[in-house]
């Protein structure tokens, strides 16, 4: 009866253990240092439910800091809950012996998890050496320096004080490399001109990787009514660390920045910001970094959203073939270059698919508006033919100048698509135009001012 | 009717989401924690985390979460009463809001599945052991694709000439083509299943020898014929039983079908909706729906009755028929009225009154297979004539027997069936390899058997320093 033949599924096996920076773990996905990582529970959990490691929340110096009530602050975006999180909530509020004492438990019954301890205390050399020694005591896998929370702490020399000046985050790096036995990563904020800078500044220091990126600066919102920021300590508030969803792009770029830049070519990379799904972490691996960090998606639904991560991103490995997170680690960051080295003669044009078009126009007002005057509609014209058609965006090629906007804001899949138009003209860079006394481009587009 | 406006007439009632609309509707899913619409399923799929897959654009590992709780998902996506069951434990309800569309999400990733022709199970090294399975409908294809996975041997008797039972030949073509459950169960027998469609068991093979040649047997045996009415003229032409009536359209060109004028529907449980709505696409302008006690005890669904209403099919409540007219075809049936007084159904006197019709569908219930159930020495019926089972194992007490399906819950939905196949499945294993266990890359839908409300979780306790 079967006359129907089916393809085997892709399940040849493959290996998502990671190394960053020395420090293993079974997989590239490690709970970011915050509160899902506050106490050996929450973590012990989070192993059982597939998560590959954790960065402990931060330990500093006791007596513990005392936090606010009222922490957290989220913005959605149309029906998309918790776009963007911000939070207030300092380092962990536990003394620092029952940190180091659930982190030598948790180390014990999860040896192959990577348990990383996050470190914060005043950039003296003595304060870094004494955290330092009683924490690798436990057994942990490797030391994170937080540099990066930019509220509360940063406010008494700490954190992103720290982050922000690249002389500092050299010196402390230096003297927790005096002593560490394990790897460290320097974790940097975004708060910042240019990441490289403190990069190369942790780099000069040895450390052995960098996390990034910490939370940015924000403030969420003002209440109307009240006049109080939107999330308040009895009507006042403070800015704070802002992550998920919508930081995502911030923090691919600079992990690109420090993946591409020759000066930390010795520096592993552990990606953070905004990674709710498997793709999301693919591309940052892609990048450059060797482990991702999650915080926001985690706070969002649980610990289980790691299954879908290990499933999606073990399915996309097996059809892409590789076989090993290696094999891709970095593989897109030749692809990143300076706008300088982009072709110019490359010639993109809109195409809309008339068939999938529903003639909502809004390829037609962006482009009208605010682009570059190329989308044409019969009943503007005043042409006659299919009245159904009036409405039916058409795009003037020979204007085009293959900008996206039309296809970015068009709602039906693949109904506007860019294609490729052959020009005849050999690549040419900016570069090579300068280089060549700004002759030798043939116009593969309409300027304006033509 | 003319092809063209029949064809339009058995049109999907329930289109496919566009690969937008999926994930805008994936993205709207909460992903509940501990989700009742995962309880709500009697196959127990991780519904959120199916739909969530969706959203993340991993639609082959989606289609994979609701396989593996469930090789009829494909089927169930389409014929699953979801209002009764996932869809009507959404928590948007509590909410007053649309409840999630899962029925058409589970949909998207399996057509998604099946569109890219990938075989999602593989068959487990032979473990030495043969079982048959008497029935290829959804129970027993369900049985046959977790029995391939642990390594038995597996031969399907089918008596019908395709696979699929009811989700082949059973289910309104609207709602479900023929072509959708032939393609489900390929997938199964694709996974080197041995089949021999057109087999009666007990007439061409005995159940003695399949108990020689076997080492156990699952009975997915379904259901009978359809009950009789007992009254006069019951023989006439013109007169079908619902399921034939169905299975009839189903292999026919629709517009070669006699539409005929009246159509008189007995019954108003789901498979009569089925009839009648069926019979309004025929082209058929006068359609009847009678039964003997009032909308409000109708047993077939509240959004089945709808789709009744939406057809303009006329509903006589409150009558029973006493006698079917005509010479040789039937020309029309006599009712009386009823009067329920507690439950009890009275006749009222003088109250008969005859409806001209050419076509008489019975749709008033199936018959337990008990004739065909006695030839298996020492089974066991309940009084209702359902195969008797241990309800963990589904194993009958003919020890090498299993059971499930229609023949068990006296007629369910399809995702009843495919549970029980799945019950079974494990069943058999137990019962043939005591004391041991399947490999552990059967602990996904060994979990979903028996789900145990989920525990409180319980915090990792650390020595005392």
């Amino acid at each position: 009866m079967s006359s129907q033949k089916f393809k085997k599924l892709n399940k040849i096996p493959v290996d998502l253990s990671a190394n960053c920076a020395g420090i293993e773990s079974p997989n590239p996905f490690w709970l970011a240092s915050a509160p899902p990582t506050n106490s050996a529970d929450q973590v012990m959990r989070a192993f059982d439910a597939g998560w590959g490691g954790a960065v402990w929340k931060t330990m500093g110096e006791d007596p513990p800091v005392i936090n606010t009530t009222s922490r957290y602050g989220a913005i959605d975006i149309g029906g998309c809950k918790m776009a963007g999180l911000n939070n207030i909530e300092l380092i962990t509020d536990r003394p620092l012996e029952d940190n180091l004492r659930e982190i030598r438990e948790v180390k014990r019954r999860y040896p192959k998890h990577a348990v990383v301890a996050s470190l914060m205390v005043p950039c003296e050399r003595k304060n870094w050496h004494d955290i330092v020694r009683r924490t690798e005591d436990t057994g942990c896998d490797g030391l994170e320096l937080n540099f990066g929370c930019p509220h509360g702490m940063s406010e008494r020399g700490m954190g992103s004080a720290v982050g922000q000046v690249p002389e500092y985050v050299e010196q402390v790096v230096g003297y927790v490399k005096e002593i560490a036995q394990t790897p460290v990563l320097a974790k940097l904020t975004p708060n910042i001109t240019d990441i490289r800078y403190p990069a190369r500044a942790a780099q000069r220091a040895k450390a052995d990787g960098v996390s990034l990126i910490n939370t940015i600066n924000s403030v969420m919102g003002i209440d109307l009514d009240t006049l109080s920021p939107r999330f308040s300590v009895g009507g006042k508030g403070a800015h704070g660390g802002y992550c998920g969803p919508a930081v995502k792009p911030i923090g691919l770029h600079m992990v690109s920045q420090i993946a591409t830049d020759p000066e930390c070519k010795k520096l592993a990379i552990s990606g953070i910001g905004g990674i709710s799904t498997w793709s999301d972490a693919a591309e940052y691996l892609l990048l450059g970094a060797c482990s991702v960090q999650v915080c926001t998606a985690v706070m969002h639904y649980g610990f289980r959203v790691v299954e879908d991560m290990l499933d999606g991103l073990t399915r996309w490995m097996q059809e892409k073939g590789f076989q090993k997170t290696e094999d891709f680690i970095g593989k897109a960051t030749p692809n990143l270059v300076d706008w300088k080295k982009l072709n110019l003669h490359q010639k993109t044009v809109a195409k809309i698919h008339p068939e999938k078009c529903i003639q909502c126009d809004l390829c037609y007002v962006a482009c009208n508006d605010t682009a570059h005057q190329c989308i044409v509609r019969p009943i503007d014209l005043g042409t006659d033919g299919d009245p159904k058609n009036l409405r039916l965006p058409k795009v003037l090629e020979e204007l085009c100048v293959g900008c996206n906007l039309c296809a970015l804001v068009c709602p039906v899949e693949k109904c506007i698509t860019m294609e490729t138009v052959e020009t005849g003209h050999p690549p040419l860079t900016w570069e090579e135009y300068v280089a060549k006394g700004m002759t030798g481009y043939g116009e593969v587009y309409k300027r304006f001012h033509d | 009717m003319n092809p063209a406006a029949t064809a339009k007439a058995f049109q999907e009632i329930t289109p496919p989401l566009k690969t937008e609309e999926a994930y805008q509707e994936a993205n709207r899913c909460l992903y509940c924690y501990d989700a009742p619409c995962i309880q709500a399923c009697p196959t127990h799929i991780d519904v959120p985390r199916f739909i969530k897959q969706i959203a993340s654009r991993n639609t082959i590992g989606s289609a994979m979460t609701i396989l593996e709780a469930n090789p009829m998902g494909h089927s169930c996506a389409r014929v699953c009463p979801v209002e009764a069951l996932c869809e009507g434990a959404c928590v948007y309800w509590a909410w007053q809001q649309k409840p999630i569309q899962i029925g058409r999400l589970q949909r998207h990733a399996t057509d998604f599945l099946h569109s890219k022709r990938l075989q999602p199970f593989e068959a487990g090294p032979d473990n030495g052991k043969k079982v048959a399975i008497v029935g290829a409908g959804p129970a027993g294809l369900s049985c046959a694709t977790y029995l391939r996975r642990l390594g038995f041997a597996v031969t399907l008797f089918e008596a019908k000439p395709k696979p699929g039972g009811l989700n082949t030949y059973g289910i309104a073509e609207y709602k479900m083509t023929q072509e959708t459950s032939l393609d489900e169960a390929a997938w199964a027998l694709d996974l080197g299943v041995e089949i021999r469609c057109g087999t009666r068991v007990g007439e061409d093979i005995s159940f003695d020898r399949l108990e020689k040649e076997f080492d156990a047997v699952f009975l997915g045996v379904g259901l009978g014929a359809t009950e009789t009415l007992g009254i006069a003229g019951e023989g006439l032409h013109g007169i079908h039983e619902a399921l034939q009536f169905i299975e009839y359209i189903k292999n026919h060109e629709f517009s070669q079908i006699p539409p005929g004028k009246t159509t008189i529907c007995i019954g108003a449980g789901n498979t009569a909706v089925d009839v009648v709505t069926q019979a309004k696409r025929l082209g058929t302008p006068r359609v009847v729906m009678a039964y003997r006690r009032g909308p409000e005890e109708m047993p077939a669904y509240d959004y089945e009755y709808e789709l009744a209403k939406a057809d303009a099919v006329e509903f006589l409540w409150n009558v029973t028929p006493v006698a079917i007219l005509g010479k040789t075809r039937v020309e029309a049936v006599r009712f009386a009225k009823t009067h329920s007084l507690k439950g009890k159904l009275t006749l009222l006197p003088r109250s008969e009154f005859d409806i001209p019709c050419d076509r008489v569908v019975k749709a008033i219930g199936q018959k337990k297979r008990r004739d065909l159930l006695s030839l298996v020495a020492d089974l066991e019926l309940d009084a209702k004539g359902r195969v008797r089972v241990d309800p963990v194992s589904l194993e009958t007490t003919n020890p090498r027997f299993f059971a499930g399906g229609d023949a068990v819950n006296g007629g369910s939905e399809v995702v009843n069936a495919a549970a029980d196949g799945k019950r079974a499945a494990l069943g058999i294993f137990r019962y043939l390899f005591p004391g041991s266990q399947p490999n552990p890359e059967h602990a996904a839908w060994i979990d979903t058997i028996e789900p145990t409300p989920k525990k409180p979780e319980t915090p990792h306790v650390l020595a005392k320093v």
